[in-house]
């Protein structure tokens, strides 16, 4: 592990947001070498609202969440840069500083609620032991507020629902569980892994608007990740696009679906069909594939899949690794210039 | 849960019936005279026929094996012998002895064995198992596979009898095993029989570490123990609580096995150590042709296996509650 | 005309046994029940639903990899519900699939050469010029380098297995192609590639499709005609316009309501967000099978069976099975029936 000096604060933190992730690099070493799943990561979540975090497999996103918890093994990932939760550093963090943040202050739901739950406790019990560590609540006490948040997430009959094991439960309910388990401690983040990708188009609505309504309730801070543009332009406020490990935009929601400024962001946009775009007109799909991140290619990483090459002048984009950048605000990581960029993306959205 | 075991209890019945009927045919089908073996050395014509009336030889086999049944539950009266009380598994040709009180003789030494090496070897191979998984890839999980590899190609006859020479004979660290009942010297009994626990535990904890040890790692890679480690556990609930309880199932089988096998008479073990168990009791009866004694042995053998099959699924619907018995 | 594949009342009952020793039937499964569906010469024809609602099953009772418990499936006019695998063999060719899962349905101890090569060796087809000239134009055609002939499946990433798959599709030649979720396993960016490669052959080479997928806008941009399935049965059904812009099922407008459009529009989207889930098939509803969930419901929907019809205001070959039809329009009002969020 790399050695992280705890200062008290660190050099790009500010003051306002409470979650902020300074330059995260995150790298795995494997029998084939070194994969650098996070490289250089910025971001920052503000009190109350939520980010969407969007990327394909491979991405880095899910490993950045797990970062923020301290839930790698550290024996195999190797993890530098900062991350300020309030006034913690996580990064090198004690493990008994991580475990009591774990569920308490930050907890996590995951994609698939069937294995992410044990199969071997009741939800009740599941929901409590969270509420008894944090809170010291006793038996009794565990599991009334268990009751009281199967109750709060729509689950009917949960005074003896509370006794049921998970495969007792219907997927959108499971997850309902799982959300009921993440909130039981009023955490002020909560991390969303793809929570709505295991569920049906009907079940996911219910669940991304239970998240919404939960949040404006309790105001808790919400980091979304999914692979859905649909989604986070449904519960998102913020978006982060994330390609091969690296941030390739971030704005808000408007910002990025309205006028998205990354080559990478159009290729999303327009190669999924829409309910009212035109059925006569190829999808314009991204060419190629993801890169491998153990050679993760020079320059900017998408310049492979990259149609604008040419636009950007000689070899910039494949030698260059371009930076985020306005430092705030809607931000990308591409060497066109505002006007190419608006240009290229007007005419992309013309045929559809 | 009931009407599971209810309908397990009688399949169990069904199969130890099948199993007893298929031991005396067979047993009928390979040469040899038992009653000759219960007549004697000199063995005049008129004695060997009248032995063979008293043990019943004389009548169709079918017949035979009915009134063996029927003697389990009602007892039997031999001519000349004298009564078997129920449950009359036979009377031996050999001993001339009711069968069941010669079992019932053994089983304690057998139980004896049984009991002490499985608390050595499920302690120390799940331990192992555990911390192996816990340090995967260190110089301790690699000294737990080589020793578990050690110990799972190592026979007893092999292990067994170098500790006898080497710690009985040679060396005289310790008494030659014997079984001292636990009601009468607890601190004897134990004494008495840790060589044979020791030594069968070597041969079975292998088994358990690799097994633990293959299906914790499984475990510990699965979702809902990173959702354990989300919510803030300890490390030591973590795997104490969740990893180890998905752990138990495959232990519970293969304990469940192994118990039904040393119960049904661990021959090798007893014939190295000189016990006189349920597994010297069988081979004694096959080198005799006691029929009724090699019925018995092979019964609760059987038995041994059909109700530790039953306890065993009954333990998967406690451990795992999305297994459902019905 | 008459059509390529003609299912007429389709039903398939999974039997649940319990019972020690003797097993016994305690119940059915109900995974389809009842299903007229058309696919005519080099139609695309799309089949949504939620997981549970008996479309995959559907689509290898299409395929006979299933034999239905009731009912016909009629290829060019043949019966072959229950045809014997003897009687299958010359029509096997003509119908293939594609699957879901690129990473479970190739062989790993295959090279990319004998996977494709397999279905036209057990057929006894011999192409011109060998065939492994023929395997190579058909990696060609999906968009493989001919050169990965001696490759094996884990050397590529999951677009590319995909695209494999496809090509052990086409090796026969086929009339119609079942793909049964074919890009939703895949990454957003790769899903476009393979649903433009699909597109292509379907125009190209005149092949029909079975589409099934749970994407509404997939199904939409591939597909001429939609069916909407619900707890094994089909719901509503009609060409793309009619099912897309003026839906009439209560369901099917819950459906294109629930998805997430990437869209920042001002103008607010109806909203219908039901409660719980789909219910289990072994005991389905009496009568209307989606009353349970639907703001519609009244006593008539828990006792009769609504029969799919073209309904009053509906288009010819549009069918909606519904006592309470919506307006055909995908502007309604708001309905929020989750406890949750009321």
């Amino acid at each position: 592990m790399t050695a992280v000096t705890l200062t008290e604060t660190g050099p790009g933190r500010r003051g306002d947001s409470f979650l902020s992730v300074q330059d995260l690099h995150v790298s795995f070493s494997t029998e084939d070498g070194t994969v650098k799943a996070v490289d250089g990561l910025s971001f920052e979540v503000e009190k109350g609202t939520t980010l969407g975090i969007v990327g394909e497999s491979g991405s880095g996103k899910s490993v950045t969440n797990l970062a923020i918890l301290g839930l790698h093994n550290t024996e195999h990932a190797e993890i530098g840069g900062e991350i300020w939760f309030e006034d913690q550093e996580l990064v090198g963090a004690s493990r008994t500083t991580l475990e009591r943040l774990r569920g308490n202050q930050i907890a996590m739901i995951f994609q698939d609620p069937l294995t992410a739950l044990s199969p071997f406790h009741t939800v009740g019990r599941q929901i409590g032991e969270v509420y008894r560590k944090h809170k010291g609540a006793s038996k009794r006490e565990a599991r009334d507020r268990a009751i009281e948040m199967l109750d709060r997430v729509g689950i009917p009959n949960a005074r003896v629902r509370v006794d049921d094991y998970p495969h007792h439960f219907s997927g959108g309910m499971r997850q309902r569980v799982m959300i009921a388990m993440a909130l039981v401690c009023d955490p002020s983040l909560v991390i969303a892994d793809e929570p709505t990708t295991a569920l049906d188009v009907t079940v996911q609505a219910q669940i991304l608007d239970l998240l919404k309504d939960l949040q404006d309730q309790m105001g808790t801070s919400i980091i979304l990740i999914t692979h859905d543009l649909g989604v986070v332009a449904q519960a998102a406020h913020n978006v982060l696009v994330m390609y091969a490990g690296r941030a390739v935009e971030r704005g808000t929601v408007r910002e990025v679906l309205g006028a998205p400024r990354h080559p990478y962001t159009w290729g999303l946009l327009s190669s999924a069909p829409r309910l009212g775009s035109s059925v006569d007109v190829p999808l314009k799909p991204v060419r190629g594939t993801p890169p491998s991140l153990l050679n993760p290619p020079s320059g900017c990483r998408f310049h492979p899949r990259c149609d604008y090459l040419k636009q950007v002048g000689p070899d910039l984009c494949s030698t260059e690794q371009p930076e985020l950048s306005p430092e705030t605000g809607h931000a990308d990581a591409c060497y066109l210039t505002l006007k190419q960029k608006q240009e290229i993306y007007t005419e992309l959205m013309e045929g559809r | 849960m009931l009407r599971f075991l209810t309908r397990r209890s009688l399949g169990a019945a069904f199969i130890l019936l099948i199993v007893a009927a298929v031991t005396f045919f067979l047993f009928f089908a390979v040469p040899g005279d038992p009653a000759r073996l219960a007549c004697g050395k000199v063995c005049p014509p008129e004695t060997l026929a009248q032995a063979r009336h008293n043990l019943g030889l004389d009548q169709p086999i079918f017949v035979q094996f009915v009134e063996w049944f029927f003697g389990i539950f009602a007892g039997r009266e031999y001519e000349g012998l004298g009564h078997c009380p129920a449950p009359c598994l036979g009377y031996s040709f050999v001993n001339r002895e009711p069968v069941f009180s010669t079992i019932v003789d053994r089983l304690p030494v057998t139980i004896s064995l049984t009991i002490g090496s499985a608390i050595i070897f499920l302690i120390f191979g799940v331990g192992t198992g555990i911390i192996a998984a816990l340090k995967q890839g260190k110089p301790l999980d690699k000294i737990a596979s080589i020793s578990s590899l050690i110990g799972a190609s190592v026979q007893i006859y092999f292990i067994g009898t170098l500790a006898m020479y080497f710690l009985v004979f040679q060396w005289q660290v310790i008494e030659r095993p014997r079984y001292v009942p636990i009601t009468e010297d607890p601190i004897g009994w134990a004494y008495g029989l840790m060589l044979p626990w020791v030594v069968l535990a070597i041969i079975f904890t292998a088994n358990y570490t690799r097994m633990t040890r293959s299906t914790m790692v499984e475990q510990l890679g699965e979702d809902y123990v990173r959702t354990a480690r989300a919510k803030g556990m300890s490390a030591r609930t973590v795997v104490l609580r969740f990893a180890l309880r998905g752990t138990l199932t495959p232990i519970a089988t293969i304990f469940g096995i192994d118990l039904a096998g040393l119960i049904g008479g661990a021959i090798i073990t007893e014939t190295t150590f000189s016990l006189q168990g349920i597994g010297r009791l069988s081979i004694q009866s096959v080198n005799n042709s006691d029929l009724p004694m090699l019925m018995a042995t092979v019964l609760l053998a059987a038995a041994a296996i059909v109700v530790l099959n039953v306890i065993v699924d009954a333990l998967y619907a406690v451990i795992d509650p999305r297994v459902r018995l019905s | 005309m008459e059509p390529l594949l003609e299912l007429k009342g389709l039903t398939k009952y999974f039997p649940v046994t319990g019972g020690f020793i003797i097993k016994r039937q305690v119940g059915n499964v109900h995974a389809v029940d009842g299903v007229d569906i058309k696919v005519g010469e080099g139609e695309t024809v799309g089949l949504v639903g939620e997981s549970g609602c008996g479309k995959s099953t559907l689509g290898r009772l299409a395929a006979r990899l299933y034999e239905p418990t009731f009912g016909k499936v009629l290829y060019r006019g043949q019966d072959i519900s229950h045809a014997s695998r003897r009687a299958l063999k010359p029509i096997r060719p003509e119908i293939q699939m594609i699957f879901q899962d690129p990473y479970s349905s190739l062989n790993p101890r295959q090279t990319v050469g004998t996977i494709i090569r397999g279905p036209m060796e057990i057929n006894g087809i011999n192409p011109h010029g060998g065939h492994e000239k023929r395997v190579r134009e058909l990696l060609e055609t999906v968009g493989l380098n001919p050169e990965h002939y001696n490759r094996f499946p884990h050397e590529f990433s999951g677009g590319q297995r995909q695209r494999i798959g496809i090509a052990r599709a086409l090796a026969l030649n086929p009339k119609l192609i079942i793909a049964d979720e074919p890009v939703s396993a895949l990454d957003v960016s790769i899903q476009a590639q393979v649903v433009n490669l699909l597109q292509e052959l379907q125009r190209d080479l005149g092949i029909a499709f079975l589409f099934i997928a749970h994407d509404l806008a997939v199904v939409r941009h591939f597909s001429q005609r939609v069916a909407v399935m619900y707890l094994g049965k089909v719901v509503e059904v009609g060409d793309r316009e009619s099912i897309y812009e003026r839906p009439r099922h209560p369901y099917t407008h819950a459906l294109l309501s629930a998805v997430p459009e990437a869209t920042v529009d001002d103008e607010p989207r109806q909203r219908i967000r039901l409660a719980g889930d789909v219910p289990s098939p072994i005991n389905p509803p009496t009568g209307c099978r989606f009353r349970t969930r639907c703001w519609k419901a009244q006593d008539r929907c828990a006792e009769e069976v609504p029969p799919l019809i073209q309904v009053a205001g509906n288009r010819e070959g549009h069918l909606t099975a519904c006592h309470f039809p919506e307006a055909p329009t995908t502007h309604g009002e708001d309905v929020v029936l989750d406890p949750a969020l009321a």
